[in-house]
């Protein structure tokens, strides 16, 4: 005996409920359409912050993560307000970004491409990310962009040093607050000249993809006009484990100068392995042989230990700086983590208050209206003389004055040539600041030839 | 010709790792008739036994040094490793800079015990099962065994210095009546290559001249009838699994200053291996031995400046170029027997 629950009148409620639902439920997400990709609705606004948390460059990507979450809670108002109580601009006011908390969501990149594509564009169309930030790795940056431009959203570019990013591949969503290796090049070149003479022959090897054929090109640019010649390019794989092969020609080649266009554990393994070669207790052309890592990274310092001993190499930011805008990230950032941060996690924390100020100044998270409050009032940065200085001019994030640049959405600031320390007293103390060569030292047009061939193209506000 | 002797030199290293790592692939397929894909996490994990007995080592007592301030104002922590406490400070100081090869006995150990629990454990059960299977099993449980080591350890790769001693470079030129200064040589890659030599030495002999490597090798050749005499050959395949896993994990160890560890670095490994198994001919240890010093020369002279300004990226494909011309000439590889994987 079995006996039906359903009743007709039940079936018409229940009926009468669902159609009018049914009928109701497409108005409201119909109704919702705006003027621009995923609108902050609520009283939350979505940032989604993607790095590479598997992958070679992990632990990279977790120290930007940290960064990003305390960018959050400054911008929200909580903790002690880092870098915001040093920055030049005073727009916002730790209560959320337009009055709205800040959320985030995070996607992990794993150093590839294409996986940071999709993990970019899930967080666009499923979490509704209005802004896209991170990331460790100038071949995922260049795709990740080109993204964001066409879906409509923001991208604040993390730790990517290829000339390409906002040279021949900028975009006009993208920004990088990051230096480049033409930087790098400008930066090392007057003091290599001056510590190892001008008359030095130099071999490279480089790592085979965008953001080494940048840093190669620029390196060499900048050597041979201080008189060294360059022996060879070799080509080495990504991920090449021992360099050995590579390594063993460098010996009588007639070098005096090794330089590594790698990163990552490449530059670990590349490093450690010619140290072991006896490459830096050679005597070549009568001058002692050196090695030079032309982009420094304090996670894999860490990792080459004793080998980067008087390496040259340059970098962003470094947390030893004296500047007030350093230390306070760097008390804030080593009072909730117990270590400073790197300067991947120092240019994702700023990238983050730099895209919040914009929005506050725009007065709206409308992409169009947030570029062009990143692109300034046309201002200019004091001591470099040239017309196409103007953009937005800010100060107080741990670089000195910068200019984020309106033509190619470059910023602009002195760069750090680093070496490595002798003495370290510590895992965080394996690299000195050699000098922050000046920003009109390392200045260059958006036409040069190392930047030519792309266009910034147009704002898209997707939607 | 200085070159061409660095590259040979280069070679015989980088085959040095083959070949150990071939060889306990090839100890396991030709015992357990199973295709290993987690040898290279094996190779990984005794990388990782070195970096674990440098932490240990590197045990500390901290004291708060007031006089020095951190990077947030805060007084320093002078550490000191409790080996140089109990040891004084010379002898710690000593048994901190071998940790290297002090890992050796370290590792010996866990890697056996890594190799008992993942045969019994796991790959048992795909003993009857497809090459297919096995392989991806394997290949799973490889990638399990990254991902714990890269949750304990991180991604960055660590560390782990040869002793002071072997730290540089020797003039093997030398040695060899050349001009001084022509041909250097990192010192350790020449403790590699010898150890590598002891360690291959040393199973072959035991697999000649042990009982029970000669119970290994008449199961290796007929299993049934072995198993028919009595003798239970399944738990001495067991062991040669073990033995297997130690001969990678020791590879691994030594391995650790060349290469400082990191999760990643026995997929490096792994699918040259394999192809070394196969150009030596899958079963054959003496061919896994000679495939892998004769890929790893050959990859070293694709990687001479002259070669690739002939053939441009030559160095990235040679194993595989030669590993089909030597398959389409001998279809079992180097030293293959008949009926081994063609049922």
């Amino acid at each position: 005996m079995t006996t039906s629950r359903f009743t007709r009148r039940g079936l018409l409620k229940t009926g009468a409920v669902t159609g009018a639902a049914g009928l109701a439920l497409p108005t409201i997400f119909t109704s919702r359409a705006s003027a621009f990709t995923n609108a902050p609705m609520g009283d939350t606004v979505t940032l989604g912050f993607n790095v590479p948390q598997s992958g070679p460059y992990a632990d990279e990507g977790a120290d930007e993560l940290r960064a990003f979450q305390l960018a959050v809670e400054h911008l929200n108002g909580e903790g002690d307000g880092g870098m915001l109580n040093t920055f030049s601009s005073k727009a916002l006011d730790g209560t959320g970004i337009l009055g709205k908390k800040v959320a985030f969501v995070t996607g992990d990149t794993q150093t590839k491409s294409d996986v940071a594509r999709a993990t970019a564009q899930s967080m666009i169309q499923k979490d509704g990310a209005i802004m896209i930030s991170g990331g460790s790795s100038s071949g995922v940056a260049v795709a990740v962009q080109s993204l964001c431009q066409d879906a409509g959203v923001i991208f604040m570019a993390g730790l990517t040093h290829s000339n390409d990013t906002t040279g021949k591949d900028k975009k006009a969503n993208g920004f990088r607050h990051f230096f480049d290796a033409y930087m790098s090049g400008a930066a090392l070149g007057p003091v290599l000249a001056k510590a190892y003479g001008t008359d030095r022959k130099f071999y490279s090897l480089t790592s085979d993809y965008t953001w080494g054929w940048t840093q190669e090109a620029s390196m060499n640019k900048f050597l041979s006009a201080e008189g060294w010649s360059q022996v060879k390019d070799v080509r080495t794989p990504v991920g090449a484990g021992d360099f050995s092969s590579y390594i063993a020609p460098v010996l009588n080649s007639g070098a005096d100068v090794l330089i590594l266009n790698h990163y990552g554990a490449d530059m670990v393994n590349s490093l450690t392995q010619s140290v072991q070669f006896g490459l830096r207790d050679k005597m070549v052309n009568g001058k002692q042989f050196e090695i030079i890592v032309p982009l420094y990274s304090e996670l894999m310092a860490a990792g080459a230990g004793k080998n980067i001993e008087g390496v040259y190499g340059s970098m962003n930011w470094n947390w030893q700086l004296q500047d007030a805008g350093t230390k306070a990230f760097v008390q804030s950032f080593g009072t909730k983590y117990g270590f400073p941060p790197s300067n991947a996690a120092q240019t994702c924390y700023v990238q983050t208050l730099l895209y919040a100020d914009a929005v506050a100044r725009a007065g709206s998270f409308e992409p169009c209206a947030v570029v062009a409050a990143l692109e300034g009032d046309g201002s200019s940065l004091p001591g470099v003389d040239s017309a196409s200085n103007k953009g937005l001019v800010f100060d107080g994030l741990g670089n000195g004055p910068t200019l984020y640049r309106s033509a190619d959405h470059q910023c602009f600031k002195d760069a750090l040539v680093m070496k490595g320390k002798s003495d370290p007293t510590g895992p965080y103390d394996n690299l000195e600041i050699v000098e922050a060569t000046p920003v009109s030292k390392v200045w260059y047009e958006p036409d040069n030839e190392m930047f030519a061939g792309g266009d910034l193209g147009t704002c898209n506000n997707g939607a | 010709m200085d070159t061409l002797i660095l590259q040979f030199l280069n070679g015989l290293d980088k085959g040095s790792a083959y070949a150990l790592i071939a060889l306990g692939l090839t100890l396991i397929f030709g015992t357990l008739g199973v295709v290993n894909f987690a040898h290279g996490a094996l190779f990984m994990i005794g990388g990782f036994c070195a970096v674990t007995l440098q932490k240990i080592l590197m045990i500390s007592s901290v004291t708060l040094d007031p006089t020095k301030l951190n990077f947030l104002g805060k007084p320093t922590e002078v550490k000191t490793p409790y080996v140089e406490v109990f040891f004084g400070k010379d002898v710690g100081a000593f048994i901190v800079d071998w940790s290297v090869p002090l890992a050796i006995f370290f590792a010996i150990p866990i890697m056996i015990g890594v190799g008992y629990v993942m045969e019994r454990g796991l790959i048992k059960h795909f003993y009857k099962r497809a090459h297919a299977d096995q392989i991806l099993v394997t290949f799973g449980l490889a990638i399990v065994l990254q991902e714990v080591i890269k949750y304990f350890f991180g991604a960055n790769p660590i560390p782990t210095p040869a002793p002071e001693a072997f730290r540089g470079s020797v003039d093997f030129g030398v040695w060899l009546g050349f001009a001084p200064d022509l041909i250097i040589y990192p010192a350790w890659r020449l403790v590699y290559f010898i150890f590598s030599l002891v360690i291959i030495g040393a199973v072959f002999a035991f697999l000649q001249f042990t009982t029970f490597g000669m119970v290994v090798r008449a199961g290796m050749a007929d299993r049934e009838t072995v198993g028919l005499l009595g003798i239970d050959i399944d738990r001495r395949f067991t062991v040669m699994f073990g033995i297997a896993a130690a001969v990678a994990g020791l590879a691994g160890v030594m391995y650790s200053p060349i290469s400082s560890p990191n999760y990643h670095m026995g997929m490096d490994f792994l699918v040259l291996s394999f192809v070394v198994v196969v150009v030596g001919g899958m079963g054959s240890l003496p061919g896994a031995v000679a495939a892998g010093f004769l890929l790893g020369v050959l990859q070293s002279f694709a990687s001479l400046n002259q070669v690739k300004a002939l053939l441009p990226g030559i160095d990235q494909i040679v194993i595989y170029l030669i590993a089909i011309i030597i398959l389409l000439i001998r279809p079992r590889g180097l030293m293959g027997r008949k009926g081994v994987m063609e049922d």
